[in-house]
């Protein structure tokens, strides 16, 4: 077959239009902030990078911003990220489990109260379920910011469509050296489940690390701010007078884990993704 | 349910697995089924000024939601955004998708340089194209300002509408992308060689044998999509525009948002709660209806 010169061409704008914006962050978060307020960015690097960063990282950009330490934010994203995909990872492994390799009165019921979490996204279902972390007393603390986020069925679903394809002769031979169904999970299915695990893992990070609505609602206190929230609270209306190189800095900072795990386990990611749709 | 399991494939007991669901049950319990019932409920009662006594009302809320003319008009802007934010990221995706499928050097390096963007929070699509479109500080929002166009997203609402529909597309389109060349890449190339045998342009031979081998995945991406254009946007537009200049990009959920969180005016945000859900439900029904690729139970 030829090769086709068309395709590159396209691609290549396609790529740029991607990265443009990336790159102009990139530029603003090395100059200083009366350059960027003039309005006067220039298209290549300034001199302040590394000060920038320091500034936003620390929280000591002075000024106009009230900003929190993006050290500090970053570490509460990293945690909510974390516990988010662990805890959903966790809880649907077992349910999965239990679905399958079990025949319990009351198993289609659960199988479907599961099921209909699907169709409800979290935000859909926002307001209500602030009101319950009120009368739960967990506003403002990370238990409140990550269990309401754990309630979904995508990990038990693929879990379970992964768990009917492993042979069943497993469960006869595991019973025939009297291995109990704890210790079939623990020696057969998880290890069988390893790939599935690290590519669903690497989905509900970003999907952990993006999230914003509930954050945003949740959290008062500043000390548990999340970058995202925190970005947002710092652009404010977005006056020209801002501090845009730490906000630009911040942002780079708030988008780098996400798109470093994306880019570096691209086959897991890709997995992941299309499975967890199908 | 699938083929029924011998009982020697299956373990023994009622307790145990009963355990092992409890934690999902649990949370799946308090902060899905509890939260999903109170926004039922809420929205049959009306709260009077001082949210000292509330009132059953039946279904007056919704009565008041659906008669509402600034409610309507946020709906027919939700569409808008929603299907052009769909059609922009499918539209774009494809196009890409089909180029990155073609016989070329070095594609998966193109296909990394294009999946990244999905990592990127709706937020920080928000702070970047905010960057590039701040009418005084933005080099774009200044070109077009400088090329005598009057262009200030926080005065004109269509400037508004136009920033947050591309930049939440912006940021779909490698979602979108990644599922277009899978399944160009799942079709056979034979089936592709005897259309090329044939005599069928290449034009042709996209619109009549691989465009409708893709079309269930176009299908599937476009309610994903409108669910996407639907609730994730919230960042996008709460970082960029607040819903305005006036109520020009005030999408459904951000109407759920300014009345439940800022108005505090807890009725109609359940209502307006309720109706989106069984917009989602609608919508992922006709997904698990016609898309048959869909899980089987």
């Amino acid at each position: 077959m030829r090769r086709d010169p068309m395709a590159y061409l396209w691609l290549t704008l396609g790529v740029l239009i991607f990265a443009f914006p990336i790159y102009m962050t990139l530029i603003g978060s090395t100059h200083d902030a009366s350059t960027i307020g003039r309005g006067d960015v220039p298209l290549l690097p300034g001199p302040l990078g590394a000060e920038n960063y320091a500034n936003a990282w620390n929280g000591t950009g002075g000024g106009r911003i009230q900003g929190q330490p993006a050290g500090l934010m970053l570490a509460n994203s990293l945690i909510m990220a974390l516990c988010i995909a662990a805890g959903k990872i966790a809880i649907s492994l077992l349910s999965a489990f239990a679905v399958v390799y079990f025949r319990f009165p009351g198993r289609m019921l659960t199988f479907w109260l599961i099921f209909v979490t699907l169709m409800l996204p979290v935000e859909v279902r926002i307001i209500p379920t602030f009101q319950v972390m009120v009368d739960l007393s967990l506003t403002n603390s990370m238990a409140g910011l990550i269990v309401p986020l754990m309630a979904s069925a995508t990990a038990t679903l693929l879990f379970r469509q992964f768990f009917l394809t492993i042979p069943r002769e497993y469960v006869e031979a595991a019973k025939v050296d009297g291995a109990g169904p704890l210790r079939f999970f623990r020696d057969v299915v998880l290890p069988l489940s390893i790939t599935n695990i690290a590519a669903l893992f690497v989905i509900l990070f970003i999907y952990g690390w993006n999230q914003y609505l509930w954050p945003l609602l949740i959290i008062n206190d500043r000390s548990l701010e999340t970058i995202l929230v925190g970005l947002t609270k710092m652009i404010g209306n977005g006056d020209a007078q801002n501090e845009w190189n730490i906000i630009m800095a911040t942002a780079v900072m708030a988008m780098l884990p996400p798109v470093a795990v994306v880019v570096l386990m691209q086959r897991w990611f890709i997995k992941g993704l299309t499975e967890t749709e199908k | 349910m699938s083929r029924p399991a011998p009982a020697s494939h299956l373990f023994r007991g009622t307790a145990l697995p009963w355990l092992l669901l409890l934690p999902q049950l649990v949370i799946t319990g308090l902060f899905f089924f509890w939260p999903a019932g109170q926004a039922v409920w809420q929205s049959l009662l009306r709260e009077d000024a001082f949210g000292l006594r509330s009132e059953f009302v039946g279904l007056e809320n919704f009565a008041d939601v659906l008669a509402d003319p600034t409610w309507l008009a946020s709906f027919g802007r939700t569409l808008l955004f929603s299907g052009s934010v769909a059609g922009l990221a499918l539209v774009a995706a494809l196009f890409l998708a089909v180029q990155a499928d073609r016989n070329i050097r070095g594609a998966s390096a193109f296909k990394t340089l294009l999946i990244w963007p999905y990592a990127v929070a709706p937020a920080v699509a928000a702070v970047l194209w905010l960057f590039m479109f701040h009418p005084h500080i933005g080099i774009f929002g200044r070109m077009l300002n400088a090329a005598g166009i009057a262009w200030d997203y926080k005065l004109n609402g269509n400037q508004a509408m136009l920033l947050v529909i591309v930049a939440s597309a912006w940021k779909q389109v490698s979602y979108n992308f990644i599922f277009f060349l899978a399944g160009l890449q799942s079709i056979p190339k034979s089936v592709m060689e005897a259309a090329a045998i044939d005599g069928a342009s290449p034009r042709y031979r996209f619109w009549t044998v691989v465009f409708p081998l893709l079309s269930p995945t176009a299908f599937f991406l476009l309610v994903v999509n409108l669910v996407y254009a639907f609730f994730d946007t919230f960042g996008v537009i709460h970082a960029l525009t607040q819903g305005g200049p006036g109520k020009a990009t005030e999408t459904l959920i951000y109407r759920v948002y300014t009345d439940g969180v800022v108005n505090l005016n807890l009725g109609s945000s359940a209502a307006q709660s309720v109706i989106l859900m069984v917009l989602v439900v609608g919508l992922t029904f006709v997904q698990f209806r016609y898309v048959e690729r869909r899980v089987h139970y």
